[in-house]
């Protein structure tokens, strides 16, 4: 080559060479993990400047890493979010002491980050020793948030209120756990101040109240509180007037015999609080109360109906005070009817879910269908999240859904009864999900439903080109639908199978692709354990998890969890773990 | 999983889903959710039954280790994909609301109790009339101040308190939520 040419091309192609604090200062401002490890790819020098800057670290498989490489690698974390178990744990699939146990880490953590201020935890397993180490061994500890996890007690939180003198957040959502007493409350200390956020929604023992209004008076930073349904709504008065600062709020019981003069105070308590932009609670809300809430409606963007069973105007009254919503959730005893009011009075709506009331009612009319779905659609065009569940849908409606709404970034229908097709044609559902993919271009999640044959699946290894995380039930045809996805999406990170005719042929076909991803479930299909123990062999990257199936008859079905690691296989299977 | 060749050991896995931690999986799958998970049904055999009374007759679709009774309802483990909290939470609610209230009904001469389902009926007119038809009497006419007039029966029943009241002088619904039992009154029997 030509020196000089060779020399220019060299300073074109050439890094720039910053000094180190300079690129550290710079990359501290970054906060996106996926952007840190973008940085973290360009060469060593900044690979090691973003180690030395991550504050954050956020793990979405506890057993794709282990506590002793996180440690080595990054150096001065501070905050720590952690994901465990399979999605699937969430409905039972999962059988109980599979693993996901947080205490490894914490004992990790509490060698190498001993100022750890934050732990976010996901579908773990947490202890109630776990909890006691970590109010002991932190010392600067702030917040903790545990969803979805199991395998503590209220007494585990009696040591986080107790020993964790800096505590600013307490978060404790929808967990499977022992509650023996509401006393932890009772344990935060007399002059404790620093708490904002404290969300105990989930728990259902009565906590003493006079310790929840003390605090809440004392605590004038707080501004996420989300009571449980024991707190009557002569309470949630005293508390609001004593944190009218308030952004979110989760109410208790909305079901009380309230004095004119107490409604009216309930009513001023809320014109109070012109700071909440989330609601939710509202336990066995009824038509009678729900207009105390009207005042304060003005600026929420967040509405979480699904623990209130409201009707369809009961809904439409309220939704008609809420101009600026911008994420709902309901429950479906609201109907086609109710959501028609959403979206004649929400045209900001973007995030909305419908929950069942009763999953397992069989009656075809109750709840939603395709024309509420409809309905929002029209009205709501910046649209581009739902979760919905329903007893009948059709190609032509979803077809239309999504022509109304293109910006579709989460699509998930559930059609309740597993294998149901279109309620007008009986055909599969296969031309309304094609729309999706097709019309959909920026679709990262899809959760399908209902009559579907491979053809499904073909349109969406076809088109959905974005798409990171697929939930697949009772579906498919062949081998070739899972196939088809597997060869066709290339951003696919999560795929969740139950109960299809997808076998070891499938499974295989997947050998180039389950390193890109995070992880892979089959439950109820046609995989064999040979099929496994083939892919095993050939990627030794994998952690490959099987597990016998007990819900099926004939012996031979396996749960099958695969994974990337780079911490080999795991040291805590549980016996009935194969691995 | 290494192709070591092994026997896969099944009757350990057998064995396994009656899991050494069953207080913990009781901690977790709450009885009343409509869904008990089929090695629940398998291990503690006992709870069969109570399982099925609770949570409206739900048992995993393909259990063929019990003698089970099948629900009218087939359901599917883990189907429709709702959490068990959600599901715990307002299932109680739910199945509080389907199985109606009911509550014993006598009547001053009448050789035996009936018991009826408040939920079915619409108000007092509709309850009353009802009533009469069961047990063959008439009542008088009802106004606020004199209660029941023309008629020597007269109905009351026993609120949450315990005491016995007038029917028809707090709102309906109030009246459904505290209404324990009813009694026909004949007469001045009681005075």
């Amino acid at each position: 080559m030509d020196p000089s040419k060779s020399r220019d091309s060299a300073e074109s192609t050439r890094v720039i060479q910053f000094p180190n604090d300079v690129l550290e200062r710079i990359l501290s401002l970054i906060d996106s993990h996926r952007d840190r490890s973008a940085v973290s790819l360009v060469s060593k020098a900044w690979y090691n400047a973003e180690r030395w800057t991550r504050r954050h670290v956020f793990i979405g498989n506890c057993y794709a890493v282990s506590p002793q490489i996180v440690a080595r690698r990054f150096p001065s974390i501070r905050s720590v979010m952690l994901k465990g178990k399979p999605r699937f744990s969430d409905f039972n699939l999962v059988p109980p002491n599979w693993g996901a146990d947080v205490h490894a880490w914490l004992a990790v953590f509490a060698d190498q980050y001993p100022l750890l201020e934050e732990l976010r935890l996901k579908r773990m397993t947490v202890t109630d020793e776990s909890l006691k180490f970590l109010a002991r061994k932190f010392q600067n500890f702030k917040a903790l948030s545990l969803l979805s996890c199991d395998g503590f007690s209220t007494d585990g939180l009696e040591a986080i209120a107790t020993d964790c003198r800096h505590l600013t957040e307490l978060d404790i959502q929808e967990n499977g756990i022992d509650d023996i007493s509401g006393n932890w409350l009772s344990c935060f200390p007399e002059n404790f101040t620093s708490l904002e956020v404290l969300n105990f929604a989930s728990l259902s023992s009565d906590v003493n109240f006079d310790a929840l209004e003390r605090l809440v008076s004392q605590c004038k930073s707080l501004k996420i509180l989300k009571v449980n349904k024991n707190i009557t709504l002569e309470q949630l008065q005293r508390l609001l007037v004593r944190a009218p600062q308030l952004t979110e709020l989760g109410t208790g019981s909305f079901l009380q015999e309230l004095t004119a003069h107490q409604y009216e105070e309930l009513e001023r308590a809320f014109i109070g609080c012109k700071n909440l932009h989330a609601l939710s609670g509202l336990w066995e809300a009824t038509t009678q109360y729900l207009p105390v809430l009207y005042p304060a409606c003005t600026n929420l963007t967040f509405l979480n109906l699904s623990y209130a069973a409201l009707q369809s105007e009961e809904l439409a009254k309220l939704v008609a005070h809420c101009p600026h919503l911008q994420r709902l959730w309901v429950l479906d005893t609201v109907e086609d009817v109710g959501l028609e009011a959403v979206a004649s009075s929400c045209p900001l709506l973007e995030e909305l879910r419908v929950f069942p009331a009763d999953p397992y009612d069989q009656d075809i009319n109750r709840g939603v269908n395709e024309s509420g779905f409809l309905a929002v659609s029209l009205g709501c065009r910046k649209l581009h999240y739902v979760l919905y569940f329903c007893r009948k849908m059709t190609n032509a409606a979803v077809a239309r859904i999504v022509q109304n709404c293109p910006g579709f970034t989460h699509f998930r229908l559930c059609i309740m009864k597993p294998g149901q097709p279109d309620s007008q044609t009986n055909e599969p559902m296969d031309e309304g999900f094609g729309a999706v993919v097709k019309t959909c271009t920026n679709l990262r999640r899809l959760g399908v439903s209902g009559l579907l044959t491979d053809l499904t699946f073909e349109y969406i290894g076809q088109y959905a080109k974005n798409l990171e995380t697929l939930s697949v039930a009772f579906a498919g045809g062949s081998d070739r639908g899972m196939q088809c996805i597997l060869d066709g999406c290339p951003k696919l990170r999560k795929l969740e199978i139950r109960d299809s005719p997808f076998g070891n042929g499938a499974l295989l076909s997947g050998l180039e692709k389950y390193e890109s991803m995070r992880s892979l479930w089959m439950s109820a299909c046609k995989v064999t354990l040979h099929g496994c123990q083939m892919l095993a062999t050939q990627r030794p990257r994998l952690n490959v998890e099987v597990m016998k199936d007990e819900e099926m008859d004939d012996g031979q079905s396996y749960k099958v969890y695969v994974y990337r690691t780079v911490a080999g296989p795991r040291t805590d299977a549980p016996a009935f773990v194969h691995r | 999983m290494a192709a070591q060749g092994e026997d896969l050991n099944l009757e350990a896995t057998e064995l396994r889903l009656g899991l050494p931690g069953t207080a913990e999986s009781e901690k977790q799958q709450t009885p009343p959710s409509g869904r008990s998970m089929k090695r629940n049904l398998i291990d503690v055999n006992n709870e069969c039954g109570s399982d099925e009374e609770e949570s409206n007759g739900s048992s995993a679709q393909k259990c063929d280790k019990q003698d089970v009774h099948r629900p009218s309802k087939a359901q599917v483990v883990g189907w429709p994909p709702v959490r068990s909290y959600r599901k715990n939470c307002f299932q109680k609610k739910a199945e509080s609301e389907s199985t109606g209230v009911f509550i014993k009904v006598s009547m001053d001469g009448a050789p035996y109790l009936r018991k009826i389902d408040l939920k079915l009926y619409k108000g007092y007119s509709d309850l009353l009339e009802d009533l009469q038809g069961m047990f063959e009497f008439k009542v008088g006419e009802y106004c606020e101040r004199e209660g029941y007039n023309g008629s020597e029966f007269v109905p009351t029943y026993e609120d949450k308190d315990g005491d016995w009241m007038l029917v028809g002088d707090v709102p309906w619904n109030m009246f459904i939520t505290s209404c324990k039992r009813l009694r026909i009154m004949k007469g001045s029997s009681e005075m």
